[in-house]
């Protein structure tokens, strides 16, 4: 088969490659937020504004180095609760993802149980966590999970709930069970599915630690930024919103590797849904 | 790739193994399909077939053509047990059917490979789901691929288990639909337009595996198709149907001889068996 020829007469013959070639692609996320900061620097510096307004990115790594044991003491509280929040809501969304998607009943019967769930503020929630669980870790840790487990269900559920009729056809001729065909085909066809959810679901996660520490703690990120603004200090708030991009950008690239390590066919393959 | 046709169909030894002649004769058909009406979507939802009457009898080749929409695949799913009827029995090897039977193999046009598995894993699925076969497998697993991979080399697939169904060409995911349809060796191969978006060379190419394959093992083969050309050239028996609500209205027996040689397509006695078919199913589709 021509095929197996071209294979083989790809892997013999080395790809052209300039070994000085410069790999713009792989230098441009560097690049651009370099480019990002200087236009923030020369654009501050040129309208004069105060920095009290919006400090200049210069003066916001000061504060970093000027601040650095709050500003890691915190910045690891809030990766913490974010993580260990987002942990539950990963534990938690594939069990229920899975229960949705199990049945057509239970899907039709919960599906607008969860989107009325999700359309709620989960900022709105939190004092009534500070009443059942006072303030501190423990609220923020739940926020992190309820804000950031409804991306996880869905997806899963969505994964399960699309098995193509035909392949279920084939398997229940040969005497599938309901859990052989979640088994072999509804958990592993799902699991793009659910790493896709996951990278939403961190950045998530983040919001729900952040959006509690302001209102109902005593440290974190969220907190040391709330105090930093009643003190006037807008170079250290800023500090904090780099540190919180920071930690994102590096959860978000862990949850894409992890995606492209397990499930590496689906993006190779076209999933028909 | 042509196997020599050791025995003539009536005469091939039974699955049962032991039967006499005389006892063959008297079991009955291998699928019964009396007086079967389907409806989906509960009371007044869609009648697809009403007053349906088939019977197949054991290693034959059964193709069943008819207007689009007639109620074919609810045909098969009728046999394999996937749905139930609401008026009617079916009836395969000697047992009504309440649940989805196990002697069954089936493939569809759309080949349906995981793609997270292999040519081959996928191919060895079924063995993972048949009771018969699930607890041995590990346990005998190189047996089992040695089967997988004699089945593959009969399909022209040979060498091309490790690869992934996304690497593989579309008739060549459906030669390997074939493979998958046959491992666990059912009683009864149900194929429904397996080649349908194959092009004109891959699928007579395909006409001769499954024509060999049917010349080679014990197996009853029931071939859904659009393609009248197909269903004459394969079949022992050609089965039209009408306009939903579906039945039965013709059963017309192939009299031409096996093993049969593709130069057999432009035949006159073949063009003019086509065409009393082609005749037969356009006055179905204007009588509805
Ligand atoms: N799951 C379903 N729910 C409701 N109606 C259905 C369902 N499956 C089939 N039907 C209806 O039953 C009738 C027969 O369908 P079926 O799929 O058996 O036809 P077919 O002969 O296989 O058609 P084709 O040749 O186009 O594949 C059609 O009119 C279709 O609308
Ligand atoms: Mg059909």
């Amino acid at each position: 088969m021509t095929s197996v020829e071209s294979v083989i007469a790809a892997s013999t013959l080395p790809p052209p490659r300039d070994a000085f070639q410069i790999n713009w692609i792989r230098l441009a996320p560097w690049l651009y937020t370099i480019g990002l900061f200087v236009v923030w620097e020369i654009g501050v510096r040129i309208s004069g504004l105060p920095h009290t307004i919006l400090p200049t990115p210069s003066r916001i790594f000061e504060a970093i180095v000027q601040y650095w044991s709050p500003i890691w003491k915190n910045s690891l509280q809030t990766l913490y609760t974010t993580v260990l929040g987002f942990f539950i809501a990963v534990i938690a969304g594939l069990g229920i993802g899975l229960f949705i998607g199990w049945s057509k009943t239970i899907y039709a019967g919960l599906y607008p149980i969860m989107i009325g769930f999700n359309a709620i503020p989960k900022v709105a929630l939190v004092p009534i966590l500070v009443i059942w669980f006072g303030i501190g870790t423990v609220p923020a840790v739940l926020t992190a999970f309820l804000i950031s487990f409804f991306p996880i269900v869905v997806n899963v559920a969505t994964g399960l709930a699309t098995i193509e009729p035909e392949t279920e056809d084939v398997l229940r001729a040969l005497g599938a069970k309901k859990m052989d065909i979640m088994l072999k085909v509804g958990i592993p066809r799902s699991m793009p599915y659910f790493f896709g959810s996951l990278k939403v679901s961190i950045t998530l996660a983040f919001v729900g630690s952040v959006v509690s520490e302001t209102v109902a703690s005593n440290n974190g990120l969220g907190n040391m930024m709330a105090s930093a603004q009643s003190n006037f200090n807008v170079p250290l708030v800023f500090a904090g919103l780099l540190m919180l991009a920071v930690e994102g950008i590096a959860m978000y690239a862990l949850m894409a590797w992890l995606e492209r390590r397990m499930t590496g066919w689906a993006h190779r393959s076209t999933m028909s849904n | 790739m042509l196997l020599p046709r050791a025995i003539p169909l009536r005469e091939r030894e039974l699955p049962g193994a032991g039967l006499t002649q005389k006892q063959a004769v008297i079991m009955s058909p291998l699928v019964s399909i009396e007086n079967v009406d389907m409806r989906y979507g509960g009371p007044g939802g869609t009648l697809a077939v009403s007053g349906l009457n088939l019977k197949i009898e054991r290693g034959e080749f059964v193709a069943v053509v008819g207007p689009s929409g007639c109620g074919k695949s609810t045909l098969m799913k009728l046999t394999t047990g996937l749905h139930i009827p609401q008026g009617g029995t079916v009836i395969v090897a000697n047992q009504e059917v309440t649940k989805p039977v196990s002697i069954v193999g089936m493939a569809f046009q759309n080949p349906t490979m995981l793609p997270w598995r292999t040519t081959l894993e996928n191919i060895l699925l079924p063995l993972e789901i048949v009771e018969r076969h699930r607890h041995r497998l590990r346990a005998n697993k190189k047996e089992y691929v040695a089967k997988a991979e004699a089945l593959l080399e009969t399909v022209g697939l040979k060498g091309f288990g490790d690869k992934f169904p996304w690497q593989l060409s579309g008739g060549m995911q459906q030669r390997a639909n074939l493979c998958r349809a046959l491992i666990h060796e059912p009683e009864l191969l149900m194929l429904d337009e397996p080649f349908g978006a194959l092009d004109a060379f891959t699928r007579e190419e395909l006409w001769c595996v499954i024509r060999d394959l049917h010349a080679s093992q014990d197996v009853t083969i029931v071939l859904v198709t659009h393609d009248l050309r197909e269903s004459v050239f394969l079949a022992d028996k050609v089965v039209v149907m009408s306009a939903r609500p579906g039945r039965v209205i013709s059963e017309h027996v192939v009299p031409f001889a096996r093993p049969r040689q593709l130069d057999i397509l432009y035949k006159p006695e073949f063009n003019d068996m086509v065409q009393a078919l082609q005749g037969e199913i356009a006055t179905a589709r204007a009588a509805a």
